[in-house]
């Protein structure tokens, strides 16, 4: 890495961008929040932004391949719904709900990825239906919001550790060790990346197409759960809402475009996406800091949105021949 | 191996037999939406035998037609190769403005459909310059027009307090019927797909969306002007997705906030069930009528037949992909 130093800044440069952008957004925001940046101002803000991460996390690894997961959300809300009834009762209890819904998660990723594959159905169209089928799952387990879940659990992972670290940052830390980088750094995870490049010349060259697709979906699947079991840590119980699920899967496609993943596949990280959630949460909370009448925050949070999504994807920016805009 | 092949190499064996006008045979995808559908009645005529009764049918023409309207703005963009995310609050935005003209006074009363549309056209129109233009993925720009409409809409109600009843026109179009008893909305869907299938097969603009969406390059090179189409595509998807809305609102007599979510996704199914290709280039209108009234029609069924809510998304979601299992699927490497 040290000797190549501007390849490596150039294949880097959408999570740099994605970077430094939140740096500088978090620090207006933390510099003029009323209260200043205490622990339980950056607990309630890592809860939130680390959510988004996860979710962003789970549509970044299909995106690598070109494809588009529009079930995220809906697995998210079918994964909240079935921890609130089974992460609970004695740790072993707990332990165990958590690996079902991990389980399901991954179930829910895989079935996109058998039909995708096998079916050759675009991905668009096929988890447009899946999330249909997930949020009728989500709704059959809980037709009214409720559910409990293991208290103790939920506090330990959303709340704070000694010296007022946000827990929610080292649990993110930890599915980014065990989930991403294994995954890049695997020779499934570069045959993902070539999928995204070109299928066709990846294809020729012997690359694993299909188990690289496999893994990414069933992938997503998972991170897409552990988002919902977050969900479930974060307000104790499990609610079927479609508002969630549609929310959350668009919410995911702007936070990796803000971290500078390329929708057309091939190009980005994992670790770009996190930062791009972040600086997605980071807009709505600096509107919040600035007093931002509350009718106009929606509109202003478009407007930045608009325009930093915008900025980020227009490839007017770096053609270098006009033949190129049309490929 | 048995994968589908990338975007370009698809579009570019379908270009040869898919050029429209040309085609005599009858598209498979076609015959078996409209299979679908008959199978549909049947099913639900074993249920109950009012399911084949003209009125039952009539009305289930009428839901299906604001339905209809959308998809066929949302057919336009996926013929180009692009999508349009920005449905939802483009259709909310049709009816409110609408609705909010028809307070202005008299005039406003006239005015309260064309600003309703022209306000969805301004809205595709700035999401086709962003495509078009500045070679934004359009799942993208259109994602940020739904918050940018979203937020407009909300400073709008909160700041303004605007009427949100709709006004007589409105209601007439949506609920009234004119001739022989068959709704007004239903021939407002008939006129906005005669002049579709118009625009499509017999002008240079839909030559040249069906061009683009087979290859962008291609068509540039050829020398049609892709840069305008696109952007007229956008805007009349925009202006399509908000006259959905001004029949909406005239059938629920006002306009609400979330009015346009229930549409997105079941648009762009209508339009992939007809057997229009997601790539682009590819599908006809018929067979998005065919997707429209099937998918209303499965909603209605699961509905009346009292299926829990959860067997209604679930049974929906497994169909449409059983059907496409069928017959939308893409070739091999081999072939």
């Amino acid at each position: 890495m040290s000797g190549d130093g501007p390849y490596w800044l150039r294949e880097h440069r959408g999570t740099l961008l994605a970077f430094a952008g939140f740096v500088v957004m978090f620090t207006i925001y933390a510099t003029n929040h009323p209260a200043g940046l205490d622990a339980n101002v950056a607990t309630t803000a890592a809860n939130k932004g680390v959510l988004l991460a996860i979710v962003a996390m789970a549509q970044t690894l299909v995106v690598l391949t070109s494809g588009i997961d529009l079930s995220v959300g809906a697995v998210m809300v079918l994964a909240n719904c079935l921890a609130s009834g089974i992460v609970i009762g004695s740790p072993l209890m707990s332990a165990l709900g958590v690996i079902g819904v991990l389980l399901v998660g991954a179930l829910c990723g895989a079935i996109n990825a058998l039909i995708v594959i096998f079916g050759r159905l675009q991905p668009i169209v096929v988890t447009i239906a899946s999330g249909a089928v997930y949020y009728g799952a989500a709704l059959a387990l809980r037709p009214v919001p409720g559910g409990d879940v293991d208290t103790a659990l939920a506090d330990a992972l959303t709340g704070q550790l000694p010296g007022g670290v946000p827990a929610s940052l080292v649990v993110l830390l930890a599915v980014v060790a065990i989930v991403w980088l294994p995954f890049r750094r695997s020779v499934i995870g570069r045959a993902a990346y070539a999928v995204g490049s070109s299928e066709i010349a990846a294809y020729m060259s012997g690359v694993p197409i299909r188990r690289a697709k496999f893994v990414a979906y069933t992938l997503s699947g998972l991170l897409a759960s552990m988002a919902g079991l977050f969900v479930t840590f974060i307000t104790y119980t499990g609610e079927a809402s479609a508002a969630n699920a549609s929310t959350y899967t668009l919410y995911s496609i702007a936070a990796v475009v803000l971290g500078g993943v390329s929708l057309f596949g091939g190009s980005g990280s994992a670790v770009g996406a996190i930062f791009g959630a972040f600086m997605f949460r980071t807009i709505g909370d600096l509107l919040f800091v600035f007093n931002v009448e509350p009718l106009w925050q929606p509109l202003f949070q478009g407007i930045v949105l608009a325009a930093a999504v915008c900025l980020g994807a227009a490839r007017l920016l770096r053609v270098r021949n006009r033949l190129d805009l049309y490929g | 191996m048995a994968e589908a092949p990338s975007r370009r190499e698809q579009n570019g064996r379908a270009a040869g037999s898919s050029s429209p006008g040309t085609r005599r045979r009858i598209d498979p995808a076609i015959a078996w939406a409209f299979g679908c559908i008959g199978l549909v009645l049947l099913v639900g005529s074993l249920y109950s035998s009012s399911f084949l009764s003209p009125q039952y049918l009539l009305q289930q023409l009428k839901v299906a037609s604001f339905l209809g309207v959308i998809a066929t703005g949302a057919m336009i963009v996926i013929l180009l190769g692009q999508i349009d995310l920005s449905v939802p609050w483009v259709v909310a935005a049709g009816g409110m403005m609408a609705t909010a003209a028809t307070g202005w006074g008299p005039l406003g009363e006239i005015l309260a459909i064309p600003v309703g549309i022209g306000c969805g056209v301004a809205l595709g129109l700035i999401s086709g310059v962003g495509v078009a233009f500045l070679r934004i993925p359009s799942m993208v720009v259109t994602l940020a027009m739904n918050a940018v409409a979203q937020g407009l809409m909300i400073v709008h109600t909160g700041g303004f307090s605007p009427q949100d009843a709709s006004s007589p026109a409105m209601r007439v179009i949506a609920t009234g019927d004119t001739i022989l008893g068959i709704p007004n909305a239903v021939l407002v869907w008939a006129v906005v797909g005669v002049a579709a299938v118009f625009l499509l097969t017999r002008t240079t603009f839909g030559r040249t969306v069906y061009a683009i969406g087979n290859r962008e390059r291609a068509a540039y090179l050829s020398g049609a002007r892709t840069r305008l189409v696109v952007t007229a595509a956008f805007a009349l998807a925009g202006g399509l997705s908000a006259l959905g809305g001004v029949l909406l609102a005239g059938y629920a007599s006002k306009a609400a906030q979330a009015m346009g979510d229930p549409y997105l996704l079941p648009a762009i199914a209508a339009v992939v069930l007809g057997g229009t290709s997601i790539l682009g280039g590819r599908g006809s209108y018929l067979g998005t009528v065919a997707g429209v009234i099937l998918i209303t029609l499965l909603q209605s069924i699961l509905s009346v037949m009292q299926m829990p809510e959860f067997g209604r998304h679930v049974t929906y979601g497994i169909v449409i992909i059983a059907m496409l299992l069928i017959y939308g699927r893409g070739r091999r490497y081999s072939e």
